[in-house]
């Protein structure tokens, strides 16, 4: 820790850090050199108040994690080193790998069914000139800009025993239907799922429907003109075009996904029995309730990794290529005089 | 190139589905809330009264609009600030601060909490605003400043290169020349930042558990809607109802701004 600031200090006070000047003999040195001295030292002066709250606030909370990690701990008495027990605790425990499989239900509900009812509809959107095109992005997004603790109580006023769902149900003969949503075993977690579902959908298509708009409608035109039915045309143009719009509708869901506390705090925090828990819920308990802050640090860093790779996985597999209907998606394209 | 009449109408009436399922949970407490206490049938605002008095959700309102203020004033300050030395001067180690802030955007908040709640212990701001504030304005960064320096990158260099031939300093010429023209970008981060912490649940659950006078009213409402599970639904309806509407009343005003924010930014 000490040695990090003196090096710091160092380094804002001597504009070329001594040890950059002495240390290396070998071959590029000069263009080192210049290159330090084409860097605007004093610019760090306009980084270093944001980067100072990041670090102590954000990364320096990240090292501690990593840290206590690797410890029995209980917050109160000395911890003990376990080494990787608390990782390996984090995959072994039936309940924590139950609270994992939770979070891959959850993550068909929160990604995968809102970005594909998301494109199914942007699809049928992008045949059609779609009146009050304002109207309905501004109320499909309306699930977006509600707290969590909102959204919950919504929730579960739809889905109580004597809540609309189950009134509907009754109104049109499928009265055996009925439950209480998310206070039923086998019902809870998908409920949740759904809630999910309906907060991302309208995200998605707004999302979407930005896309479709910058796709040429001329490309449509000579799709069809080609013979192209709705399926074709839908695999063909609309969803190669939106591919950065997919990579976003797909990172922002699945980091929701994944974390997910608020939601399930205010509906069932992880109950009934342990049917709807997720991570996180053992998270914020084991760090704040039962006292194993080791476990809690390990099955954050385990979480955030995770995140990470999975964000890292989307954007590599749905990174933009030149993908063949470009030079048909941009008109103004230099080659076209020469036809002309 | 013409499409059937009734497949316009048929696409048109998913949409109208849609919508109407995006609005209908909400609109089911608008309704409940003003169902009759007892469920005496008729409209009554009984329940409004209750939750306000019962729930605390003046001084909760407070507590949030005291906390959101500041969180995004200091966040704005501080990102256009790094913003701008990031898109237009030579910073040392500016991909390494890029990438950092890269994962700050995506990073689970569940990994800072339990570090950042011993930090302010020992600092004695758990339960004060300090708690709430403090780390937010760490949490909004990446996205500030990541906002302002694409942002900034737009600006033509001419303009720069014109400001500095005049004799102008860097910090002048953010302040006279680049902040002039960056209102609609700073408006729409704003907005966002604002939302974000408005909502904030878990922080506020971790950091000031114990003090009811500077809980935010997702806290509040959470507590409120937890120990009345049992009681009147129409009570907890409209408690809910009072927290959504400050948020629905400038969703009106700035629904296209926070739109674009939360789907353009992230295309950035």
């Amino acid at each position: 820790m000490t040695t990090t600031a003196t090096t710091a200090k160092q380094g804002a006070t001597a504009p070329t850090p001594p040890a950059a000047r002495t240390g290396r003999t070998f071959g590029r040195r000069p263009s080192l050199r210049s290159y330090l001295a084409s860097l605007s030292w004093s610019s760090l002066l306009y980084v270093a108040p944001a980067l100072a709250f990041f670090a102590v606030f954000v990364l320096y909370p990240i090292g501690i994690s990593v840290w206590y990690s690797f410890y029995a701990y209980d917050g109160l008495t000395q911890g003990t080193p376990v080494g990787w027990d608390n990782y390996t605790a984090v995959f072994t425990d039936s309940l924590l790998r139950a609270a994992l499989l939770h979070s891959l239900v959850l993550l068909f509900f929160y990604a995968v069914l809102p970005v594909c009812v998301g494109l199914l509809l942007a699809g049928a959107m992008s045949r059609i000139r779609v009146y009050g095109l304002t109207v309905f992005r501004a109320v499909l997004f309306v699930p977006q800009i509600l707290s969590s603790v909102v959204v919950a109580v919504a929730w579960r006023n739809l889905l109580a025993v004597d809540g609309p769902v189950n009134t509907v149900l009754k109104a049109v003969g499928l009265g055996r239907f009925t439950t209480s949503w998310l206070g039923d075993f086998d019902t809870a977690l998908p409920s949740i799922g759904v809630i999910g579902a309906w907060v991302e959908y309208g995200l998605c298509m707004v999302l979407f429907l930005s896309g479709i708009v910058a796709i040429d409608r001329s490309t449509y035109e000579a799709a069809r003109l080609d013979g192209a039915g709705p399926v074709r045309e839908f695999f063909a143009i609309t969803l190669p075009a939106l591919r950065p719009q997919i990579s976003i509708a797909l990172i922002l869901t699945v980091t929701f996904a994944l974390r997910n506390f608020d939601l399930i705090w205010n509906t069932t925090r992880g109950g009934p029995g342990t049917t709807t828990t997720v991570p996180s819920l053992y998270v914020y308990q084991d760090a704040f309730q039962n006292r194993m802050l080791g476990r809690a640090s390990a099955l954050a860093i385990v979480l955030t990794v995770v995140i990470l790779a999975v964000v890292t996985l989307v954007q590599l597999a749905l990174r933009e290529r030149e993908h063949p209907l470009r030079r048909f998606t941009r008109p103004g394209r230099p080659g076209r005089k020469v036809q002309s | 190139m013409r499409i059937a009449r009734s497949e316009s109408v048929a696409t048109h009436a998913l949409l109208v589905l849609a919508a109407i399922v995006a609005v209908f949970p909400l609109v089911s407490i608008v309704v409940s809330s003003l169902h009759g206490v007892a469920g005496s049938g008729g409209v009554s605002f009984a329940g409004y009264s209750t939750a306000w008095t019962q729930g605390r959700f003046g001084s909760a309102l407070l507590s949030s609009a005291l906390v959101a203020v500041t969180v995004v004033v200091v966040t704005v300050v501080l990102a256009a600030l790094a913003g701008y030395a990031l898109a237009t001067m030579r910073v040392p180690g500016a991909r390494l601060i890029v990438a950092l802030l890269l994962v700050g955007l995506v990073l689970p908040y569940e990994v800072t909490v339990l570090p950042l709640y011993e930090l302010l212990t020992g600092w004695h701001l758990v339960d004060t605003y300090g708690a709430l504030i403090l780390p937010q304005i760490a949490l909004s960064i990446p996205l500030g400043v990541l906002w302002m320096r694409s942002f900034f990158a737009a600006v033509p260099v001419e303009l720069l290169e014109a400001a500095r031939i005049d004799g102008t300093s860097r910090l002048q010429s953010l302040r006279l020349v680049v902040l002039p023209i960056a209102g609609p970008a700073l408006t729409t981060l704003s907005t966002v930042l604002f939302l974000f912490t408005w909502n904030e649940f878990l922080l506020a659950l971790i950091l000031v558990p114990d003090n009811a006078s500077v809980q935010t009213v997702p806290l509040a409402l959470s507590f409120f809607s937890g120990a009345a599970r049992s009681s009147d639904p129409a009570v907890t309806a409209a408690a809910a109802v009072l927290v959504a509407l400050p948020v629905l009343l400038a969703y009106v005003f700035l629904q296209r701004r926070l739109i674009s924010g939360l789907t353009e930014g992230a295309v950035k």
